[in-house]
């Protein structure tokens, strides 16, 4: 078991809402101690000059193994994950074979650990196949060790089968998490309906083909125990009816991804028709951008989540409406908050770092995501001040479909621990040289 | 004349300088002499091989494209969609590198799919003209509507064109808007709401729900009604449309002298009626030749054919 001594880093605590100078013990992979000064004879992680926070913890990306392997697989997705700083990455379940049995979730687990990268917690199918007709084995899936349960990319447009679903699952008291999009209001859409999309003749994707999901599930749980997580809200309508869902009591969290508190869909007017900008939900306007900033920081939206969605270059290289919806996310998203949002001001380093660990953590029920003294030591090194321009060859990630691509970043992920195993140290970074 | 950097693609008329517009109408009306003539051919293309591809159907502007490669002594290749390898699943991507490594000096796309014409261009180091994409662009359209509009009223500055229609998916109003704000008219836009995109006003135009007041217009421009937007949704029948917002005889009792245009193919009886179709106030056959004097204009500007003077 190993045993490091991180100093001289700020250590930044979500749980305690502190930031501060202090060094960390860890001891037999858990953190043992953090101290103003601690002085002892174990190898030293020398953090000086950046800070030092948990590992984030990732609510919904796509590994697309098995079945999709020149995306990405689990190797390559934990891979990315870990130099985004991410020590903790649950994967949704639209692979082939969809994840929509108990063997299946073991299968991609026991990968996991194989790969030995970062902690892989697997979301199960909610339907059979994620066809949204008849309910997957919940049951024996959470026995398995699901944390959660979605069709995502599919909205669940039976009314009925959500129903079901969210009463079943409240004896598990997992999360039902939801892409909410009406497929009769978003049609063939291909960006988000408004100006942008109108003089470029794109077909729209209005706001509401997601907010009617939202009101519509809102209505769904009132009368069940069920836990219900809105996947990637992009709208100030979704924000507004969560914030109000929640202000009733209401058992719903909800994510948002850097790209929709960053990005506006008149990027698309500028980089014309470019394949990277296309998502679903789709990048919207710049109120909603804002609003979804201000559900941060008022506790309405739970966490970020970057919705990982790697795919082939020649995939991506085609004419627009046929190039596939995502962008990938783990390895852009902390320099990307960080660099738009916390630089100026926007929100605080503490709310990011928060956004990004121990409230998704809690979320999920996840263990991880802490600083707490007897947690497991899963810690991401973090240099604020290393500018760096995104380059596909860094990038870990089989999916360099990024709209991030070649923009200065700030804030480098340094150094990553896994159960107080020093998993990544990125090829510049000198304070951890002499533990390789 | 104004001057402006030479034209290297032909993508959409929102990019076109004011200048740059100018001169493909002034050398369309070059073009537009040699039409008239006993013999149509000055071959200052000649040697150089253009290609045309076609992902939708198209006969106006296929044919005119075929005919104005002809007259300036171009090689031409017709590629459609059935037929070519697009039905076995080959990319744009690759169709074009490999037409490119044919030797294709330019190449001219019809597409369905808004933006392909701008991917083209970042595929390809020759020349591109944009023959229609999606519900995007379509300037060799909208150039010869300037054209033929210019022909019959002169100077557009500060004549009503009103574009009656299926605003939303339409190419043709998106290019007519443009290049008419470009060239100071003002454009009435009339249409039932669900034909009307959100923020179109922002491309300059104005927006009216009453047939009535389209008809006040120097020109009226009726759109094609695709019969799949019924099916869609969008309006209830063809019928209706016709009864509410078709062209008809008894819309121009009045002195009104509005000329009438269409982009093709008309449908008889729903956008408007036979005799409205086939009176004089009707400019649509004249469109038809300002069209071919219009495409032998742009490809001999962007082949380098057409001495700017």
């Amino acid at each position: 078991m190993s045993n490091y001594i991180i100093k001289n880093g700020l250590v930044i605590d979500p749980v305690k809402q502190t930031q501060s100078k202090a060094d960390i013990l860890i001891k037999d992979g858990k953190i043992a101690d953090i101290a103003a000064e601690i002085n002892c004879s174990l190898p030293l992680i020398d953090a000086a000059n950046c800070i030092v926070t948990p590992g984030f913890v990732e609510l919904h990306a796509h590994f697309r193994e098995p079945g999709f392997e020149g995306k990405e697989t689990l190797d390559t997705g934990c891979q990315s994950a870990l130099q985004g700083g991410y020590t903790t990455v649950c994967t949704m379940p639209n692979t082939n074979p969809a994840i929509d049995k108990e063997y299946l979730v073991r299968y991609q687990k026991l990968r996991g650990r194989e790969i030995n990268k970062i902690k892989l917690e697997v979301i199960g199918a909610v339907s059979k196949g994620l066809a949204g007709q008849e309910m997957a084995e919940l049951g024996k899936m959470y026995s398995a060790g699901a944390v959660a349960f979605s069709d995502d990319g599919m909205p669940v447009m039976n009314s009925g089968l959500m129903r079901n679903a969210l009463v079943y699952s409240s004896q598990f008291a997992v999360p039902i998490v939801v892409h909410q999009e009406d497929h009769a209001l978003s049609g063939n859409g291909v960006m988000h309906e408004g100006p942008t999309a109108t003089k470029l003749g794109l077909a729209g994707i209005p706001a509401l083909a997601e907010e009617v999901m939202i009101a519509r599930d809102i209505e769904l749980i009132k009368n069940c125990s069920a836990k219900l997580h809105v996947a990637h809200v992009s709208t100030a309508g979704s924000v507004a009816l969560i914030r109000e869902a929640k202000s009733k009591g209401l058992a719903i969290t909800c994510e948002v991804t850097p790209h929709h508190l960053t990005l506006t869909d008149s990027l698309l007017a500028e980089r014309l028709y470019d394949t990277n900008l296309k998502m679903s939900p789709p990048l919207r306007t710049a109120n909603d951008v804002e609003a979804c900033i201000n559900g941060l920081l008022d506790g309405t939206i739970d966490a970020i989540a970057t919705d990982h969605a790697p795919h082939r270059f020649d995939e991506k290289d085609v004419e627009f409406n046929y190039a596939p919806n995502g962008i990938t996310g783990l390895e852009t998203a902390f320099s990307a908050l960080y660099t738009a949002l916390v630089k100026t001001n926007r929100i605080d380093l503490l709310t990011l770092v928060k956004k990004l660990s121990s409230d998704p953590a809690r979320v999920f029920n996840l263990p991880g995501g802490t600083l707490n003294i007897g947690s497991w030591a899963d810690i991401a090194v973090i240099d604020l001040n290393r500018g760096f321009k995104v380059l596909p060859e860094m990038l870990a990630t089989k999916g360099k479909n990024t709209p991030w691509l070649y923009q200065k970043h700030y804030g480098k992920v340094c150094c990553v621990l896994v159960n107080g195993e020093i998993k990544f140290v990125e090829e510049s970074f000198n304070g951890a040289k002499e533990n390789l | 004349m104004e001057s402006s950097p030479p034209l290297t693609n032909l993508l959409s008329i929102h990019e076109l300088t004011r200048a740059q517009l100018l001169l493909i109408l002034a050398t369309a009306q070059k073009y537009k002499s040699l039409m008239a003539e006993s013999i149509r051919y000055q071959p200052v293309l000649h040697g150089k091989t253009i290609g045309l591809l076609f992902y939708e159907p198209s006969t106006r502007t296929r044919c005119s494209f075929e005919l104005a490669c002809r007259y300036l002594g171009a090689h031409y290749i017709s590629i459609a969609k059935a037929g070519s390898s697009f039905v076995k699943g080959e990319t744009l991507k690759d169709t074009v590198w490999n037409l490119r490594a044919m030797g294709v000096d330019l190449l001219v796309m019809r597409h369905p799919v808004s933006g392909a014409a701008h991917y083209l261009s970042q595929k390809l180091d020759i020349p591109i003209v944009n023959a229609g994409d999606g519900m995007h662009a379509h300037p060799t359209q909208a150039l010869l509507d300037i054209f033929t509009m210019q022909e019959h009223i002169g100077t557009l500055e500060n004549k009503v064109i009103a574009i009656v229609g299926d605003i939303r998916h339409s190419r043709v109003a998106r290019s007519n808007i443009h290049a008419l704000t470009k060239l100071g008219a003002q454009v009435r836009l009339v249409a039932p709401p669900t034909f009307i995109p959100p923020g179109i006003e922002q491309l300059g135009a104005k927006v009216y729900q009453n047939i009535e007041e389209a008809l006040s217009a120097d020109i009226i421009m009726a759109l094609r009604i695709q019969k799949e937007r019924q099916l869609s949704g969008y309006i209830p029948s063809t019928g209706e449309y016709a009864r509410l917002f078709g062209l008809n005889q008894s819309c121009f009792n009045t002195n009104s002298e509005g000329l009438i245009m269409h982009p093709g193919p008309i449908n008889r009886g729903v956008e408007l009626t036979s005799e409205i179709a086939d009176s004089n106030r009707s400019l649509i056959l004249k469109q038809i030749p300002n069209g071919v004097a219009v495409r032998m204009a742009i490809l001999a500007t962007l082949l380098g054919g057409h001495q700017n003077e």
